[in-house]
């Protein structure tokens, strides 16, 4: 048996750098493709479309200069959908963090009728289909005019993060000790004052790995942006407007290559200053098996 | 978790008096509500009422012309159910949406697991290779499915390219619009539906680092010395994975399997985006789509929506079954 543990043990030690190697690979060369694309010449790519890589030499800014161009100045008008993005991705943000933070402080702390079913309904919310949703919240948006307003499409994202926002922060909250909490009431602390002396201080790292968490879905939406803006264009956001374009052929790939650097940037930017909080927050209660 | 606080309400001595006076526990109970109001009119207004409306227009005949007429007391009938269940193409989406499924969430996970057993000691550079593992999860779908495409494109592709170049493939393979793929093999020949098939890797490739997250997570917490004690009575990598690690593991698996099982049957922008539903990949969620948006008929939509919703309901419960127990040891 031992000779068994010795031959696999070689065996893995090898193997585990060929798993590495293929991992990091699989992962990362999709966007250094995005990236390669994006700064080199069209036609060049169509006559050598097995290049993987460009020299300085090669490489040209106008597939940006284009994509980010104004639509009046003969550009694709990406500034425009980045503020669209932002606008929504930023106020659904903020919403969603002050509505769920009272919430989970709610759900983590105190005694109230119905504290059960508030966990079922949060979870049925998570795991619904947000094609059923789509349906009746197209219809009523037509019917009220909202559909085709950003502010229409806020309210949605709200409603999806908030319920996974609260699971994240009751998680943390439940963390930090009761007694700190009973010593600012015997302070003659109000509950709402102690919330925000002393809970949300403490529970800082976590609200802000749930605003980057929040900031993300919102940015990364498809199907609402696409059932609710897509008859104007001033209204698309970046996702929608790369799917928009890339599915016609006015527009080169390489300038869509461009766009969709555009749309991942903020996000890997985000991701890779955040990661320990972000990571933590998602499989906070995972490990307790 | 609220131990601490848990005191008999004061006795109440002057009936008159307590009348006025809430006890600390009412006062408790009102402000939990008043806390989470705000989220509950957000959930109501936005979640829970649509979907109840959309129960009713599953059941009655309306199209978007003819929406003012929708009502709580319209004329309810089963055509739409009807027409969904006999129309053509909803049986076989069904059955590529279970394929689909059944592919993808098991492929993430095996993928996961992969990844986590090779991530999970020290080496230089591991937060690196960490970060990167999880780029496909965060990063924007449109982005990605983008990226793909022109990777497989049989036009410009790099896949085709290095594929009629390196493999001697005789012609570029078009992997998203292609529905059958003849292959040979040891004088074998069989039809690989090869759009599905791409589909379901990229699915795999997507969401393995969800289930890479939460094994990883699992891993770490399992005791040094367990593993260290199968060391040292010469037990074999492979038997410490299948006789340590791996029963450790079931319960996250489990949930995993389950929570990614709901998920990519429910899912529609990674389909929507490669292929629009073509060559034998149209999922259930992108029929809806399609009925809602192609043909503004909302009935047959939502009827079709509300079929996926059924089997999503049998998920869940299976789903609060396991999860149930967890819950209760948590509060």
């Amino acid at each position: 048996m031992a000779d068994r543990a010795m031959v696999e043990t070689r065996v893995l030690r090898v193997l585990r750098w060929v798993v590495i190697a293929g991992l990091v690979l699989v992962t990362l060369f999709p966007f250094y493709y995005m990236l390669l694309l994006s700064i080199r010449p069209i036609e060049e790519v169509l006559q050598n479309p097995g290049r993987v890589w460009a020299g300085p030499a090669d490489w040209t800014i106008t597939t940006y200069r284009e994509v980010l161009t104004s639509a009046e100045d003969g550009g694709q008008g990406f500034v425009k959908f980045l503020a669209n993005s932002a606008l929504v991705s930023l106020a659904a943000t903020a919403v969603t963090l002050l509505v769920s933070i009272p919430g989970a402080y709610a759900v983590s702390r105190l005694r109230f009728v119905g504290r059960k079913q508030v966990h079922f309904l949060f979870l049925a919310v998570y795991l619904f289909p947000s094609i059923l949703l789509a349906i009746p919240l197209f219809v009523l948006f037509t019917r009220l005019g909202l559909r085709g307003s950003l502010g229409g499409l806020t309210i949605v994202y709200i409603a999806q993060t908030v319920p996974v926002s609260i699971y994240m922060l009751r998680n943390y909250l439940t963390t930090i000790p009761e007694s700190l909490e009973e010593a600012a009431a015997v302070d003659g602390y109000s509950r709402l004052q102690t919330l925000r002396k002393i809970v949300l201080p403490l529970a800082a790292p976590a609200v802000m790995a749930n605003a980057l968490y929040v900031f993300m879905i919102a940015w990364n939406e498809f199907l609402f942006a696409l059932l609710f803006l897509v008859e104007d264009r001033a209204d698309w956001t970046v996702s929608l407007g790369l799917a928009q374009l890339s599915g016609g052929i006015e527009v080169s790939k390489t300038v869509l290559m461009a766009g969709s650097v555009v749309l991942t940037v903020p996000i890997v930017i985000i991701f890779f200053a955040a990661e320990r909080l972000l990571t933590e927050g998602l499989t906070a209660g995972a490990d307790k098996g | 978790m609220v131990a601490t606080s848990r005191k008999d309400p004061p006795a109440p001595t002057p009936a008159a008096a307590s009348r006025r006076v809430l006890t600390r526990r009412q006062r408790e109970n009102r402000a939990g509500l008043a806390y989470l109001s705000p989220t509950l009119i957000v959930v109501l207004v936005v979640v829970v009422l649509p979907v109840l409306w959309t129960v009713m227009l599953g059941f009655q005949r309306i199209r978007l012309i003819n929406l003012r007429r929708a009502g709580v007391f319209g004329d309810y009938t089963l055509a739409n159910l009807e027409l969904v269940l006999t129309s053509p193409g909803f049986w076989s989406s069904l059955w590529t949406t279970l394929v689909y499924t059944i592919g993808a969430t098991f492929g993430s996970i095996l993928l996961g697991l992969i990844a986590a057993l090779a991530l999970r000691g020290r080496f230089r550079g591991r937060t690196f290779v960490r970060a990167s593992v999880l780029l496909p999860y965060v990063a924007p779908v449109v982005a990605v499915t983008f990226v793909w495409e022109s990777l497989l494109s049989p036009q410009f592709g790099l896949a085709n390219n290095w594929g009629t170049r390196f493999l001697g493939w005789d012609r570029p393979i078009a992997f998203l619009s292609q529905r059958e793929y003849e292959v040979s093999l040891f004088g074998w020949h069989f039809d690989v539906p090869l759009a599905l098939l791409t589909v379901i890797v990229f699915e795999a490739w997507r969401y393995f680092p969800f289930a890479f997250l939460f094994l990883l997570a699992r891993l770490q917490a399992v005791p040094q010395d367990l593993e260290e004690a199968a060391r040292v009575d010469g037990a074999a990598p492979t038997q410490i994975f299948r006789h340590v690690l791996l029963p450790q593991l079931g319960a996250v698996i489990a949930l995993l399997t389950v929570l990614r099982f709901i998920m990519t049957f429910n899912k529609f922008d990674d389909v929507y985006l490669l292929t629009g539903g073509g060559a034998g990949t149209e999922v259930v969620s992108v029929r809806v789509y399609n009925f809602l948006t192609a043909r503004f008929d909302i009935g047959a939509a939502s009827a079709q929506a509300l079929v996926l919703a059924l089997g999503l309901i049998v998920l869940l419960a299976v789903y609060l079954k396991f999860l149930a127990p967890r819950v209760e040891g948590e509060s």
